[in-house]
């Protein structure tokens, strides 16, 4: 196949990011329409996994994909650097896209270093903004823990990137759009790394800490690990995550998973809600970008309060469970 | 086993950053600099395997202007060997691409049997050179680990790498990149003999040339540094705890539709 006769010279293209059950995540809705924004509609997915269906393809259409390219092999699972990288970058060379974004995710940011790596292009992590100057593209990306934003320009294109997920307005669903779908021949590389196991984690029953939409934050006022159900409660009504600052997690009173922070996690929810945080810049380098911030602390000095949108000035253990029984009436109403 | 650590220097945390008067890098002046706290994972583990296989070789290496002298210096403290400090105006804009090929070259140089990185410098915050390193090699990498174990014939290290929903454990099969993630230890702090050993310690620079490579133009450049736009001036909501949370309910639905 040639150059440009199967696909859209020019493309943007969104790096599927799936529910390793078939589905693409929330987070492409978000990749999908930042990209159909900036080139107009001329958005394509490229889909790599063991696992496609249907209802995922379509999905990815709604989204604004006009071309899906499938590479569907049980090689691909898991997710290996040195498989992933080299097929993306030979379909990106025979198919010339004119950028190749990704969701921020723990593999995706790897891989998506290793193709601009392969492809010798420069590589914009994290974004949470972009633009067009002319025929260029302007990246804008957190620096220095959150305190400064950095504007970034690639030297040549395709322009790589990750962003940062729920920071980018997610594309409107058109029912009537549909993707179609190019199986590309692409020579799959042999894994290096072997698999030996996958151990999962308990499930909470609460949506993962960097894609929900409204996170809960319990820092050292919660005072010991038994009361993070109160929190927990408070999640399972309003379907939020449950996290954490350093200084719990330190304690040994949440797995590190949960830490929100530089060391931790970067969460960018619309919905932030700290309780017993007092809001330590790093703990806000994992946070500030959060839409609406609330923080719940006895101590009037506690700097969460100069970022926080709304605060309470009072004992966390008083207000958790009236809160919960607010939001509780509010959703159930 | 020899083993190599990528560190970089970068300004503490806590410290106020200042946009510089070219608009496009930082006030230098007043900064308190560290080690990366992720490349601190990376060198205690370093010493951690060397300590347990009773021989090797821990060294550290960095790109970066004069001052990042003081980082390798509190790696030796700590008690990495020797280090080689990649010193050269001309990398003063190197990218990630730019700062991995020239690792890649100390790393064809010195041919470790592992390479550590942190999973991110938190100047930048890109996470990228680990992977573009292993790209730029060739070699196998896992990031983001949790845990390692090496086998005791030094072919393969088992790596956990944290994911989405839990760990993936992989055999990696050595020379390999591998990436920290916090958690995967505890870094010691250099002891008042380490400190005093590191002053006869060997930190050999090196410049662009020695490593075969030229000034290439960045990949990626910044153009700009800007403040945060402010955020709007929060409220506190006072009154009696049910009189509070009521109203912080009925603000997060109606006025800022977060709910
Ligand atoms: C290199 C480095 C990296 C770091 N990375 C991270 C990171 O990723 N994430 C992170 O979070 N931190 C990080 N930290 C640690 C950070 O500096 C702080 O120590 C930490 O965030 C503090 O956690 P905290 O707010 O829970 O605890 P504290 O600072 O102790 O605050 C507890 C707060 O709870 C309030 N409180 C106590 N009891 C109650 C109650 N009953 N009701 C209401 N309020 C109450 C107190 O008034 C206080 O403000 C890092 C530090 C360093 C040096
Ligand atoms: N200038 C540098 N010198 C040496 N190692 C570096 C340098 N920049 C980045 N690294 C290594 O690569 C990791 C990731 O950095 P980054 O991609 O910049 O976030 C760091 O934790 C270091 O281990």
């Amino acid at each position: 196949m040639s150059k440009g006769e199967t696909g859209m010279a020019g493309a943007f293209w969104t790096i599927v990011e799936d529910d390793r059950q078939g589905m693409p995540k929330k987070v492409m809705a978000e990749a999908l329409g930042e990209a159909g924004r900036l080139s107009g509609g001329n958005v394509e997915a490229v889909w790599l996994t063991d696992k496609a269906s249907d209802a995922g393809v379509k999905q990815l259409g709604e989204w604004g994909a006009s071309k899906v390219w499938m590479v569907e092999n049980a090689a691909l699972a898991p997710y290996r650097g040195e498989v992933w990288a080299p097929i993306i970058a030979e379909l990106a060379g025979k198919e010339s896209p004119k950028a190749i974004f990704g969701p921020v995710t723990s593999r995706q940011r790897e891989l998506l270093a290793r193709v601009a790596a392969r492809l010798g292009v420069g590589l914009c992590a994290d974004a949470v903004g972009f633009a067009m100057e002319g025929d260029a593209l302007v990246g804008t990306r957190p620096v220095y823990a959150g305190k400064l934003l950095s504007k970034v320009k690639w030297a040549k294109g395709p322009w790589v990137a990750t962003l940062r997920p729920n920071v980018f307005r997610p594309a409107d669903a058109g029912v009537a759009k549909t993707a179609q779908v190019e199986k590309p021949s692409v020579s799959i590389p042999d894994a290096k790394l072997k698999f030996v196991e996958r151990r999962e984690e308990a499930a909470t029953g609460l949506p993962e800490l960097t894609e929900a939409e409204i996170v809960i934050s319990g820092g050292r006022g919660m005072k010991g690990p038994e009361n993070y159900v109160i929190l927990e409660a408070m999640g399972k009504v309003i379907g939020a995550a449950v996290g954490a600052s350093r200084a719990a997690v330190d304690a040994g009173w949440r797995p590190h998973r949960f830490q929100i922070g530089q060391t931790g996690r970067t969460i960018s929810p619309k919905l932030y809600l700290g309780f017993g945080v007092s809001g330590a810049i790093q703990h806000l380098a994992g946070m500030r970008t959060s839409k609406v911030i609330v923080a719940v602390n006895k101590d009037p000095e506690a700097p969460i309060f100069k970022i926080a949108d709304y605060g309470i000035v009072a004992d966390l253990f008083e207000v958790v469970p009236a809160l919960t029984q607010e939001f509780k009436k509010l959703l159930e109403t | 086993m020899k083993i190599l650590v990528a560190i970089k220097q970068v300004p503490d945390t806590a410290t106020q950053v200042k946009i510089a008067g070219d608009g496009r890098s930082i006030e230098t002046a007043g900064i308190t600099w560290i080690v990366s706290p992720y490349d601190e994972f990376a060198v205690e583990e370093a010493l951690r395997i060397k300590e347990k296989r009773g021989q090797g070789e821990v060294v550290a290496v960095t790109l970066g202007p004069e001052r990042a002298k003081e980082a390798l210096r509190s790696c030796l403290a700590m008690g990495a060997d020797r280090a080689i400090h990649v010193n050269d105006p001309a990398f003063n804009d190197a990218d990630t691409l730019t700062t991995a090929r020239a690792l890649a070259a100390v790393v064809k140089q010195e041919q470790p049997g592992l390479v550590l990185v942190g999973r991110q410098a938190i100047d930048d915050d890109m996470g990228a050179v680990g992977g573009q390193l292993a790209e730029v090699l060739g070699w196998p990498c896992a990031y983001w680990i949790m845990e390692e174990t090496i086998d005791a014939d030094g072919q393969t290290v088992k790596a956990a790498r944290q994911v989405e929903g839990g760990l993936e454990v992989f055999d990696v099969p050595l020379p390999a990149v591998l990436a920290a993630q916090k958690g995967l230890n505890e870094p010691r702090y250099p002891t008042l003999k380490g400190i005093m050993g590191a002053k006869k310690k060997e930190i050999k620079d090196v410049k662009a040339g020695d490593l075969g490579l030229g000034a290439d133009a960045p990949q990626l450049s910044i153009t700009k540094l800007e403040a945060l736009p402010p955020r709007p001036p929060g409220r506190i909501i006072d009154g009696d705890i049910a009189t509070a949370v009521k109203e912080l309910v009925r603000s997060l639905r109606e006025d800022a539709k977060a709910i």
